[in-house]
């Protein structure tokens, strides 16, 4: 039975519902599911007995680290890029918006290379800083450049899009009233991005977690030096230690779904304070 | 979350703003403009010198020895055959979700991200667990003498993984736009519900879906984490082109790495911009649809 002329029959909606469900639970839930069964495999104490591993827990650290030097880096250049795309107006401006989006267009493995042929042993800076005995290549520096490289759009590309949406009035009112341009910024600008502002912190950060590509090129893969989590998960894994890999890999996919569930919950209850497109 | 939807820009003159009562331009442009350049023009530039460096000849003595000829073979069909996959799926779970109502709608809706979020390396050893001659699923093809993981059918499954949102996202805004009444229109005159779909709704999304196309098979020529470890890694056979840059960088041999770097880009710049053209003539003829 059909209700409408525009709408399909039954059986052909439940078909498609079924092949919807099918897929993505072949290529979506089964994943995440194989990952928490694999690291459970031998019971909840070896579970717990992988993060023991001091290596392990200095790849927690890095990333930890890596995230909380890269996402605020992210965030002062997210808001100083859409503060003066969003409310001036100049030439190259759709160009400048376009060139900050293109390491989202760069392959990973690239992202790290271009830091390579740089600061590596034979890379352009390489020599001179070996001669300052600087690493910055195969050390934490170079895991750290590449995540800001790959997480680099996040946070600009949700605030461009909703300040330029705001226009300037609601700041130019403030201004009028006497307002200085510091506290405009912090009472009228910054209230009115806070949603969007923490959407695309939440996207930025965990990307900087997860990152495995960019970094896998810079890092050299030092023990308990320079290995972040997906690293670690990577290493444990060609080790045949599937336990280990797979506890470690849970903390991510566990990171993954908590920034799933902040993400809907923003789109859901602040999509108002959201660039368009996030708005359900 | 990372849908970049190129857009056209006017080439570089003097940023002067037009005159406004606004404060803050210069040092929040500097800043942006600086850090924009010391973190991804300047080192993208290095790599174009580098890679220029070596002229025409070189890149092409570097892209077509047998190996890279292989990886790269291996790495651009099997992306362009998740992206087909993922156009056809993509596109009934974006009107899945768009047009019905049904328990779990929106838990299936904020899922579709899931490989945006997941990190590479997880997915990666999440789908090389599932289809390995032991796994879940590989255990089921075993027995038909089909083997999954470490073969190319292992790289397509994990670039049907990664590529899965795009066609979805960026098919989903536009039939949720849709206006209703057209399709009214084609019912009352007479079409049926197939011809609609196919002659009203489909040409109305397919820029929408030549983009999500487009950007999973970039995508999926990019990518590294969640491909190697079911891959196999066999040169000739199961080898992706990353996986090359990664091989030559470890013998310390920067100018092979920039040269499959450059071709990458190059291909899918190049597969990009097809694309592109394709639409922006779609859409005249559909009068900006």
């Amino acid at each position: 039975m059909r209700d409408s002329a525009t709408a399909e029959g039954t059986l052909a909606r439940w078909a498609l519902i079924a092949i919807a469900v099918a897929f993505l639970g072949l290529f979506l839930a089964l994943p995440l599911l194989a990952v928490f069964s694999e690291a459970l495999r031998k019971g909840f104490d070896a579970y717990l007995a992988s993060f023991n591993d001091p290596d392990t827990q200095s790849s927690i650290g890095l990333t930890l680290l890596i995230a909380a030097i890269a996402v605020p880096l992210n965030l002062v250049f997210g808001v100083c890029a859409a503060w003066s795309i969003a409310k001036f107006d100049f030439p190259g401006k759709s160009l400048l918006t376009s060139l900050i989006d293109l390491p989202f267009s760069v392959s990973p493995v690239v992202s790290g290379l271009v830091y390579v042929l740089l600061f590596g042993a034979k890379g352009l800076l390489g020599p001179s800083l070996s001669d300052w005995d600087f690493k910055i290549i195969f050390a934490v520096p170079g895991v750290v450049l590449a995540t800001v490289f790959v997480t680099f759009p996040f946070i600009a590309r949700e605030l461009i899009p909703l300040m330029q949406e705001q226009g300037t009035s609601e700041e130019e009112a403030a201004l009028t009233l006497g307002a200085s341009g510091w506290r405009t910024f912090l009472t009228v600008t910054l209230p009115n991005v806070r949603w969007a502002l923490l959407y695309g912190v939440l996207l930025c950060n965990a990307r900087a977690m997860g990152e495995f590509g960019a970094v896998s090129v810079v890092s050299g893969h030092i023990r308990g030096l320079t290995n972040t989590m997906p690293l670690q998960v990577e290493i444990l894994y060609n080790e045949y230690n599937f336990v280990a890999a797979f506890a470690v890999a849970s903390l991510l996919a566990g990171l993954a779904l908590l920034t799933l569930v902040g993400k809907s919950f923003l789109e859901w209850r602040y999509g108002d304070g959201l660039s368009a497109v996030r708005r359900p | 979350m990372s849908v970049a939807v190129p857009s056209r820009g006017l080439p570089w003159t003097l940023a002067i703003p037009k005159p406004s009562a606004m404060p803050g331009f210069g040092i929040t442009f500097g800043f942006a403009l600086t850090y924009l350049s010391l973190i991804v023009l300047i080192p993208l530039a290095v790599l174009v010198a580098r890679a220029s460096g070596l002229g025409f000849d070189g890149i092409w003595r570097v892209a077509t020895t047998p190996r890279v000829l292989a990886a790269l073979e291996v790495s651009f069909v099997t992306s362009a055959l998740a992206a087909l996959v993922n156009a056809v799926f993509g596109m009934i779970v974006a009107w899945v979700l768009t047009r019905y109502r049904f328990p779990g709608r929106q838990v299936l809706d904020a899922a579709v991200d899931l490989p945006f979020a997941l990190p590479t390396a997880v997915a990666g050893i999440a789908l090389a667990a599932l289809y390995a001659p032991n796994g879940w699923i590989g255990a089921l093809f075993q027995p038909w003498g089909i083997r999954i993981a470490y073969t190319p059918l292992g790289i397509f499954i994990a670039l049907v993984f990664i590529g899965l949102p795009f066609v979805v996202r960026t098919v989903q805004p536009v039939l949720q736009d849709f206006d209703r009444e057209i399709e009214e229109a084609s019912a009352t005159l007479g079409a049926t519900r197939r011809q609609t779909f196919l002659r009203v709704v489909l040409p109305a999304l397919s820029p929408a879906l030549l983009t999500g196309i487009a950007l999973a098979f970039a995508r999926a020529v990019g990518e590294y984490g969640s491909v190697i470890f079911i891959a196999g890694n066999m040169p000739f056979k199961s080898e992706i082109a990353p996986l090359l840059i990664v091989a030559k960088l470890e013998e310390y041999d920067y100018a092979g790495a920039s040269a499959i770097a450059t071709v990458m880009l190059a291909i899918s710049f190049a597969a990009l911009l097809a694309i592109n053209l394709l639409q922006a003539l779609s859409r005249r003829r559909l009068g900006d649809a």
